[in-house]
């Protein structure tokens, strides 16, 4: 490790006004993240590896806080004119990072500048669509991704005698079999209450979210989520409420535990969810695929992400973008790829890297780190199903939260509270579209 | 009684006043003035595009019926946290200042709740209440009551309530204890001895003995309930279930922080602090006027 040494040498040198002698400066870039504890590791293993691997950048990586705090972090240090050279946003960041012209680097622009070798084609598409525009050109670079799947209490169902469920009325039934069984105060319920039954629920069922591509074509869309699918699916879960069938867990992830203590025998939510109980569970667990309803045409279509991606921030010198440029090329590589996948259980985002983690055999005693990738290449996106693009995402779910907790408390029907998040959810995205960068 | 200090230097005074004078010119003033200024611009999240509007964002705010929503249930949180832990506060006082052995103990003791940071009162509270995760909920499951603030709106304010005035007990508590102590003792032997019971003693002699302190930490609570609340109700409900624990202080970091709404922010900014001037003027024109000392 003498480089590594030397850099610090380096370092402390600097920092006393001494000249290091030889005339190699190394440049540093920033990179601003919102990981933990296991992930937290893998961040920090992977600055040292790429700081190892050569001599000329040194990739500085600092923990902000949750999604949101690392977002604020990052626009606040912006306005102040020193912003990081990368910032690991999530992907309901993205269309306010997007409207940020000027603000922003786009990934594909900077691939071109620096002339590093970039092919957009060897990403998974189902994955960077996302974070690309509707030609194709990615502008931000996914770095964790999940999806949404069904974990399952495997020990509890068997007990119950309950086969895994694969459509929505297969759930409820399954759940009262459970709520009977003994589980009653929850028989399924699910984490991020909007993302699963808003968000991906439209997109597996092939329905609008919103216009214009969920947002992806442009700021003018329009909500559309009050549509008889998404009306008929809230419905359902206000009626299973009633006698905890179905049991709310809350708006973000705080109600994951009741899957892990054993509470709730069937959850929804993150993929990513996978590390926390494989360290907590003490029983038989499996993602299955999640459910649709039958009777709708075309379900399942494809899942979408979640996750976060990283955005590079604009007015930053060549030099420094070089280095940039270089990071993502060493971070594509296949075999780490392979890698942060295993290690943190986010998705890989290379279709090599994919199949590399199949020919290993990879998925045969883990079936369940497979799901989310076949729910997101499930089929070819649609309209529906690239990915979803609106601005001031964060403070939106909160209010298409609010409506859906008024229903579950009984103050409102399924109908009324989908239609007041719409209609409160489009005022919002106008007063975005007003200061959104032309 | 002659007050006032001569200086001999014109100089001196001014020099001597201005570290105060900079902290709150640098700490309160400019933010304030940013504020102001902030609330008549339309801006993005990154300060890219940026133009002048006037009073829109004002009008647009009282466009939205959610914000008088909001105002009606911060006058009420706020009464509802005062008056509990003004009336706990006063009774644990009365209690405390009797002689008894370990009394030291005791007021060391409740103190002790003021120390906590307003996050951290959240996180306890959501180890004891949380439908999922709380220690108390089981119990009050096993006891047929469906606890559920996550979905109860009148659950998770009482919530909100219990979390933020037992918190502020603390601070009243040292000041009714300080007010009964300079309470003349002559003054309550007398009552004695004309044959006043302890709870007419009380009424007749302590309470409004204690009225300014009462003035006093009603306004200061009043306060508190406005703005330091913030951290609990963000540590526990984020504002819901649907809106039900939204104040206004909480909607300010919610519409600017996490919607971007930057001007809408600064405009509800500077209404609050339009109406804690109000607040502050009133204790200092009336209630010290009309206070019995």
């Amino acid at each position: 490790m003498a480089l590594r040494q030397f850099a610090a040498a380096a370092a402390v040198a600097a920092t006393f006004g001494l000249a290091a002698s030889p005339a190699q400066a190394v440049t540093e870039i920033q990179w601003w993240h919102a990981m933990t504890g296991a992930n937290n590791d893998v961040i920090v293993k992977l600055a040292n590896d790429f700081n190892a691997s050569q001599s000329d950048y040194k990739v500085i990586p600092t923990y902000k806080g949750s999604y949101p705090d690392t977002m604020n972090a990052g626009i606040a240090a912006f306005r102040a004119g020193n912003a990081p050279h990368i910032m690991q946003v999530f992907e309901v960041g993205t269309a306010t990072m997007m409207a940020a012209t000027g603000a922003v680097k786009p990934v594909y622009k900077l691939m071109a500048e620096t002339g590093e070798k970039f092919d957009p084609k060897a990403y998974l598409p189902a994955i960077t669509g996302y974070y690309s525009t509707s030609k194709g050109e990615m502008l931000s670079f996914p770095f964790n991704s999940s999806s949404t799947v069904m974990w399952i209490n495997l020990d509890e169902l068997k007990k119950a005698s309950v086969e895994i469920p694969k459509t929505w009325p297969d759930v409820f039934e399954a759940a009262k079999k459970l709520k009977a069984a003994g589980h009653a105060t929850c028989g399924f319920s699910n984490a991020w209450v909007t993302w699963v039954n808003l968000e991906q629920l439209s997109a597996w069922h092939n329905v609008p979210l919103s216009t214009k591509a969920n947002g992806l074509d442009g700021f003018d869309t329009v909500l559309q989520f009050n549509g008889p699918v998404q009306v008929k699916h809230l419905e359902n879960l206000v009626e299973l409420q009633k006698d905890k069938t179905y049991d709310y867990a809350g708006r973000t992830n705080t109600g994951e535990g009741r899957f892990t203590s054993g509470e709730c025998p069937i959850f929804l939510s993150s993929s990513s969810l996978f590390a926390n109980i494989k360290a907590q569970a003490k029983f038989k667990f499996g993602a299955a695929p999640m459910p649709y309803y039958p009777d709708v045409q075309g379900a399942p279509q494809n899942s979408i992400i979640g996750g976060a991606s990283l955005w590079i921030m604009g007015g930053k010198s060549a030099d420094e973008y070089k280095g940039v440029a270089k990071f993502l090329t060493f971070l594509s590589d296949t075999d780490r790829q392979v890698w942060i996948h295993k290690a943190s259980g986010y998705l890989p985002i290379t279709k090599a890297a994919y199949e590399k983690a199949k020919a290993e055999g990879f998925y045969k005693d883990q079936p369940y780190l497979e799901t989310p990738l076949l729910e997101l290449t499930n089929k070819e996106p649609t309209d529906n199903s690239r990915g979803l693009r609106l601005g001031n995402m964060v403070q939106l779910r909160d209010v298409w939260s609010e409506e859906i907790e008024q229903a579950l408390a009984g103050k409102k029907t399924a109908k009324q509270a989908l239609d007041a998040a719409v209609e409160r959810g489009n005022a919002m995205l106008r007063q975005f579209e007003k200061t959104a960068v032309k | 009684m002659q007050k006032q200090a001569i200086f001999q230097s014109r100089l001196l005074p001014f020099a001597l006043v201005a570290p105060q004078l900079a902290i709150v010119l640098i700490f309160f003033y400019w933010p304030a003035l940013q504020a102001v200024i902030q609330s008549f611009l339309l801006q993005d999240a990154f300060g890219l595009s940026t133009s002048f509007v006037w009073f829109e964002n004002y009008v647009e705010l009282f466009k939205e019926p959610a914000y008088f929503e909001a105002i009606v249930r911060t006058f009420f949180f706020s009464f509802a946290i005062a008056v509990s832990s003004l009336s706990l506060a006063l009774l644990l006082a009365v209690m405390a200042d009797k002689p008894m052995r370990g009394g030291t103990l005791y007021r060391t003791l409740l103190i002790w709740p003021y120390a906590v940071a307003p996050p951290v009162v959240g996180v306890l509270w959501i180890f004891m209440l949380h439908p999922s995760l709380g220690v108390i909920s089981r119990y009050l499951r096993a006891a047929g009551i469906d606890w559920n603030p996550l979905l109860d709106s009148n659950q998770a304010a009482t919530l909100i309530i219990l979390a933020a005035a037992w918190k502020q007990v603390s601070y009243n508590f040292l000041f009714f204890l300080a007010g009964l102590q300079a309470i003349p003792r002559s003054v309550m032997e007398a009552a004695a001895i004309d044959g006043a019971r302890p709870m007419r003693r009380f009424w007749t002699v302590t309470f409004p003995l204690l009225s300014p302190t009462i003035f006093f930490l009603l306004v200061i609570n009043i306060v508190y309930a406005f703005f330091d609340t913030f951290g609990i109700i963000d540590t526990m409900t984020r504002g819901g279930p649907g809106k039900a624990t939204e104040t206004l202080v909480y909607k300010v970091y919610s519409d600017g922080l996490l919607g971007g709404n930057l001007g809408g922010s600064a405009a509800q900014s500077v209404i609050l602090m339009v109406i804690v001037i109000v607040l502050t003027g009133i204790q200092f024109r009336f209630v010290e006027r009309k206070v019995t000392y």
